[in-house]
């Protein structure tokens, strides 16, 4: 059985011998076009006069577009449309492309791009969440606003209240393959599209729209990204376009790749949150009641920025039962990159919010954080309990649709009813879902004990008392994370498997892969199915030629819904054939064996090859497509109620930092994770996910810092300032565990989605932070993210002071 | 400029390469060797790392900021030639693909040769090592593992080579047809340095190009004149005596590390943190002093040990205290065609301590690097010279807190009053490294951390255990 077994990267070979191919590296015809844009310098204003004259005479350039020179607006939105591709008069952020140039090398392109004279008529930009607040610059006509109960009145009335804000900042992606595409011109006006991206359908719509042709005039292929992390679900559909308008335009191929620098100003990121609460609880630290108030920096343009607020305050409980909540989320329209998707998708700085509140009712209380969470955690599941009856669903809206969009998670709903339960009684999130498969409780206790908690924690209060200018800090933090996107519709895939008449078998499904390793994982699927060794199943790129209409390898759900597609085909193939083997050999079709590459049947053994070949001369169809679509779903995000997720992953993990309190540099020292990847597909695969999850988000809320200066100027533009955490900031102890038990709902082989849930781990540390600085005196942290040595140093003085 | 080298155990002659043509972009763009990747194109992250070696040693560089010319007579090997001849995988080839070390695959290659590198020099501080390659995706834990599994295994036969002489050393120096003469481009001795640079002051020195790398690769800049410092051995030299090591412009920091390792073990710690080794095989003593870059690490912990800086001008040699060299930001004391020649150090210092505070630990542009260099006679301060970089337009002491300790009891008390003084020394800036109060209010903690670390108390963070 391949399925389970800690199988390499399907593509390690080619890594590390070099010869992995990424859209960069595919050999181009000699006369390839390469592209640059040449980008605003103003955050916000019009352009009074433009001379491209020079950019025009520079050496090697072939031509130059401004927005008025293209064949449509090039829209690049995944969402709203207001996402032209290059600017037209308005501007709208410091670094949006202006306009696009043409050259014979990726050099000749970049410095002719420089050379733009551009006058503006600046205004002033709406750069920060007060700036936005206060000039009313938002997404959306107001607050979204979700309920549970009253909150107000379960706070005013609880034994005791406190108050706070955490400000947590934004992150780039920092894929270390920058964005790129390549456009090839085809007979007829057809374009073929290589591109470096989590959703090549998105890809194929945008560059359809932008050309005027049907999509089936589009084919786009993605073979593998070099990191993605949700900055290639829809960032890449400026490149694409530019391609194909070129290659259109010209009849050559044409190639785009942002140097390193470009990609920073051009890109979004993930959106930075502020989050105030109120909270009320007793004197054991269970919450009566609380409330929220998210606010995000969505930047210039919609994107995807509705449905990342919307699973912010999706997961603003975290793991805690919250009986009374009031979550109110502001999205603001700010003249910076457009925020984006980025591992987690909104739900880490929901959360994030909520672990600060424990973080705070803990300090307040004196009481130890374990304690404190485990107090609010969800009830635990009942074993092989029935699921809830369903009540009445959620009232279907009637979901006013763009057409151009559907494929996107930032299009607008289509709310489905599909017979999903609603919220029952029991423990309900503050949405209205029932949490039915909690399981941290087991995994805390288990986890407390392999990482000996209670004995460092009281090794940690020794060296704080013996030690004046190095201290520690440990901090336990859990995860619960909703799996599912949340538009619904988009939870479905396709797959197309062959099987040739040699018995190797060409799997396709609208997966794509950035080195998560869900190619290799679904490959198992297939193999498992067959019963044939891994060799037999070919891999390939994925392609929208192959599987239509599909979704972005995104919301962790690769795995979950390419393994069923996969899944699906597979099985009507080996029907197919045992249906035949059965039929010859007079028996059911049950009694038809598929395993370590045999086919056996009534004490006959047949290669897997031999019976290919039999059902081929049969004339028996060996190829077939998979759907799957996730059951169980309904979700009306208007009014925040429903069942958005088909199940929850959980994980829980436990940091030891040290910080130097002169300076406010710190290390990890340890950190323990436990984490419940269902029944893994690939051990080895979901281990690397986790430790890299962890790393990432560990980094996010300590040296990752986004810095914009006065005038909208992003001055973290290139790993020289960025810093994304190198190999010696990983815990020097690093344990990592799987939970292993199945998934009580019907997944692929009961596992569990693995990609976002462990970036959400790194909270441990920065909550190890926080307890390292709070043994620095009476006063209460309140650190910001990311968590530099400056904040540290900054937070050991309040907390001196007795702030 | 005519150059040859080893190319994957391949010779290559390659005629009138232009001089800032990158090794990256002739591997990728030329050879259609395109295992080496982009990833920042400013050496920062590694994904661009090959193995050069010149008869010196072998060495990570990061290709993206590595011009052609500097491969004159050295022998590179890509990761495409880290396997054998045969397909045989390397050791640290086998061991990533065990351990899971590659997920999106992309920074590998690079990962992949520096391993192999730090395999073939014997070196086992794999976090050092690969402190100049960047991950995103694995957390860095797998990369580790396999580093350590294929540590034991024995270095490939394919891995040794031999540099080829340099093209230019080849040729008569008096050029060929309508060419810039070699000599003058890539000049050999100390005197023919001095008279090229003479002859043309506005030339571009460019020794690792760790720096000028990026006035190419971000600026765009077009660099027509330059003169390449690589074949230059006389700038090359440490010149150890009882008293001093005399070091030379072009020695690199590797090399610099190397000296210093047992007699400034703080210095060469900074050293370390200073740049990945890819940039500290590029990098030069002389580079990092002559740019006068107010964040240039050595400096400081230089202009602490009071180093004196040599410099040159066609036959004319001057020495100065190196302090006396930064005038203001961007001004330095040098003359149109002077330069750097190297810098004295003495060999004791046992005072010596340099603090770096950056973001990140490793591979981080200083936000404050201090330089506490202070002899205690009988509980007496009877010498005290400390500089910080990052605190000022240049590298620069402070007078002050130095006045108020020099002639004191060595006791917290003297330490703490002269906290106080550092406000009068230095008014830095706020920029995305850090605020001018946290620089001001870390600046002064740095030298309370050095009284702490005097009295024995533990003080540094990377010395702490779970």
């Amino acid at each position: 059985m391949t399925v389970a077994k800690p199988l390499p990267h399907d593509a390690a070979h080619l890594h590390v011998t070099g010869q992995a191919r990424y859209v960069d590296d595919i050999p181009t015809p000699k006369d390839t076009l390469h592209l640059a844009f040449g980008l605003s310098t103003i955050a916000a204003g019009r352009i009074t006069a433009i001379n491209l004259e020079a950019v025009r005479a520079a050496p090697g350039v072939v031509g130059v577009w401004e927005a008025k020179d293209l064949p449509s607006d090039c829209d690049c939105s995944p969402s709203n449309h207001d996402e032209p591709m290059l600017s037209g008069a308005t501007i709208h952020y410091l670094g949006q492309p202006v306009f696009l140039v043409a050259a014979t090398s990726h050099l000749a392109a970049r410095k002719a791009a420089r050379l733009g004279q551009i006058s503006f008529a600046e205004r002033d930009a709406i750069l920060t969440i007060d700036e936005a607040l206060a000039a009313d610059s938002r997404f959306e006509d107001g607050p979204r606003i979700w309920e549970k109960g009253d909150a107000g009145e379960a706070i005013d009335t609880a034994p005791r209240q406190i108050s706070g804000v955490i400000e947590m900042g934004g992150q780039e992606h920092f894929y270390l393959e920058g964005q790129s595409a390549m456009a090839l011109p085809q007979e007829g006006g057809d374009m073929v599209v290589h591109a470096s991206t989590q959703h090549p359908t998105e890809i194929q719509h945008k560059v359809a729209h932008a050309l005027h042709l049907p999509m089936h005039g589009v084919r786009v292929e993605t073979r593998r990204m070099g990191g993605g992390f949700g900055g290639k679900e829809s960032q890449g559909n400026a490149l694409a376009i530019a391609c194909a308008v070129v290659a259109s335009a010209t009849g050559k191929p044409a190639k785009m790749r942002y140097d390193r620098d470009d990609d920073f100003m051009i890109t979004g990121k993930r959106h930075d949150f502020r989050i105030a609460y109120r909270v009320g609880f007793d004197d054991h630290g269970v919450i009566s009641g609380i409330e929220f108030e998210q606010y995000t920096r969505c930047g210039w343009a919609q994107d995807l920025s509705i449905p990342v607020a919307d699973r912010a305050m999706l997961h603003a409980d975290n793991a805690y039962h919250l009986p009374h909540a009031r979550i109110e989320s502001h999205r603001l329209k700010t003249n910076t990159q457009s925020a984006t998707a980025f591992r987690g998708f909104g739900g880490p700085q929901g959360m994030l919010g909520m672990e600060r509140v424990m973080d705070h009712i803990s300090h307040d209380l004196g009481m130890d954080p374990v304690a404190v969470r485990r107090a609010n955690y969800y009830a635990a599941e009942v074993e092989g309990g029935q699921p809830p009856t369903p009540s009445a669903p959620p009232r279907s809206l009637p979901g006013k649709m763009k057409q151009q969009d559907i494929a996107s998670r930032g299009s607008e709903e289509l709310v489905e009813n599909t017979g999903a339960t609603g919220a029952i009684a029991g423990q309900t999130t503050p949405y209205g879902q029932v949490v039915e498969d909690f399981i941290l409780d087991r995994m805390t206790d288990r986890l407390l004990s392999s990482c000996e908690y209670d004995a460092r924690r009281a090794a940690v209060s020794d060296w704080n008392a013996s030690n004046a200018i190095i201290k520690k800090g440990l901090a336990f933090s859990p995860v619960k994370f909703g799996i599912s996107f949340t538009l619904t519709h988009l939870n479905q895939a396709g797959a197309l498997v062959h099987v040739y008449q040699d018995g190797s078998i060409h799997m396709n499904h609208g997966g794509t892969e950035m080195g998560q390793g869900l190619f290799q994982k679904v490959a198992q699927v297939a193999a498992d199915r067959f019963g044939v060794p891994l060799e037999m199943v070919k891999i390939t790129a994925t392609d929208t030629g192959k599987v239509p209409n599909t979704s972005a390898t995104a919301a962790s759900s690769g795995s979950d819904l390419n393994g069923m597609a996969v899944k699906a085909a597979c099985d009507t193939i080996r029907d197919r054939m045992a249906n035949h083997l059965a039929s010859l050999h007079q028996c059911g079709a049950r009694d038809v064996v598929f395993a370590g590459g045999q086919v056996t049947v009534q004490g006959e053994s047949y290669s897997f090859a031999k019976v290919a070949q039999m059902t081929y001369e049969a004339r028996i169809s060996l190829s077939a497509t998979g759907f799957y679509r996730t059951p169980k779903l309904s979700w009306d995000r208007i009014k925040g109620q429903g069942r958005p997720f088909f199940y929850f992953a959980y994980g829980a993990a436990v940091s030891e930092v040290a910080v130097d309190t002169l300076t406010g540099e710190y290390r990890i020292l340890r950190s323990d994770i436990l984490h419940d990847a269902g029944t893994s597909l690939n051990p080895a695969l979901d281990i690397g996910q986790i430790e890299g999850g962890f790393v990432q988000g560990a980094g996010w809320l300590t040296t990752e810092e986004l810095v914009w200066d006065a005038t909208g100027r992003l001055r973290t533009h290139a790993p020289s300032t960025y810093k994304i955490p190198a190999c010696s900031d990983r815990p020097d102890v690093f344990n990592v565990a799987l939970w292993g038990g199945a998934n009580r709902e019907e997944t692929i082989y009961r596992s569990k989605a693995v990609g976002e849930p462990p970036f959400m781990l790194g909270m441990s540390v920065f909550l190890a932070l926080s307890d390292a600085v709070g043994s620095c005196g009476d006063g209460y942290p309140a650190l910001d993210a990311p968590a530099t040595p400056e904040r540290v140093l900054a937070a050991i003085e309040r907390v001196r002071d007795g702030v | 400029m005519d150059i040859t080298f080893l190319l994957n155990g391949e010779s290559v002659e390659l005629r009138d390469v232009s001089p800032t043509a990158t090794l990256l972009d002739w591997l990728r763009d030329e050879r259609g060797l395109t295992g080496t990747k982009e990833g920042c194109n400013e050496g920062d992250c590694g994904a661009c790392t090959v193995m050069v070696t010149d008869a010196r040693s072998a060495r990570a560089l990061n290709a993206c900021i590595l011009f052609l010319p500097q491969l004159d007579g050295c022998a590179v090997r890509t990761v495409e030639g880290i396997g054998g001849p045969d397909g045989h995988l390397h050791p640290v080839q086998q061991a990533m693909i065990d351990h899971h070390g590659s997920q999106c695959g992309f920074c590998t290659p690079g990962f992949v040769v520096s391993m192999a590198v730090a395999h073939l020099n014997g070196d086992q501080n794999h976090d050092d090592a690969l402190a100049g390659n960047l991950c995103r995706c694995t957390g860095y834990a797998p990369i580790i593992r396999a580093a350590q599994a294929a540590s034991d295994q024995p270095v490939p036969t394919w891995m040794t080579d031999t540099p080829p002489a340099s093209l230019g050393s080849k040729i008569p120096s008096g050029g060929l047809g309508g060419r810039q003469p070699p000599s003058l481009s890539a000049p050999e001795t100390l005197d023919d340095l001095a008279t090229a640079y003479a002859a043309r002051p506005d030339a571009t020195l460019i020794a690792g190009a760790t720096d000028v790398g990026l006035w190419v690769t971000k600026s765009l800049r077009d660099l027509d004149d330059v003169i390449f410092l690589n074949r230059c051995t006389d700038l090359q030299q440490i010149d150890e005596t009882d008293e001093s090591l005399r070091i030379g412009a072009g020695v690199t920091m590797d090399r610099v590390l190397g000296a210093v390792q047992d007699l400034h073990p703080s210095y060469a710690e900074m050293i370390r943190r200073y740049g990945s080794a890819q940039v500290r095989a590029a990098a030069t003593i002389g580079g990092n002093i002559a740019n006068g870059s107010p964040i240039g690490d050595n400096p400081p912990a230089l202009i602490a040990m009071a180093a004196t800086l040599h410099l040159r001008a066609g036959d004319h040699s001057r020495d100065m205290p190196l302090e006396d060299f930064f005038i203001d930001y961007g001004k330095q004391d040098r003359a149109k065609g002077e330069f750097v020649e190297a810098v004295t150090i003495p060999r004791h210092a046992p005072g010596l301590k340099v603090y770096k505070l950056s973001k990140r630990f490793d591979q981080d542009i200083s936000a404050v690097c201090g330089a506490f260099n202070i002899t205690v006679s009988d509980g007496t301060i009877t010498d005290v010279r400390i500089a910080f970089g990052g605190m000022a337009g240049i590298p620069k002491r402070a007078r002050t807190v130095e006045a108020a300790l020099i002639g004191l009891p060595w006791s917290e008390t003297t330490i703490r009053a002269a906290m106080t003084k550092m406000a009068e020394d230095y008014a830095p800036l706020s920029d995305m490294r850090a605020s001018a109060d946290y620089r001001l209010h870390a600046a002064e903690n740095m030298l309370l951390r050095y009284w702490h670390e005097d009295q024995g108390i533990a003080s540094n963070v990377l010395e702490v255990t779970a």
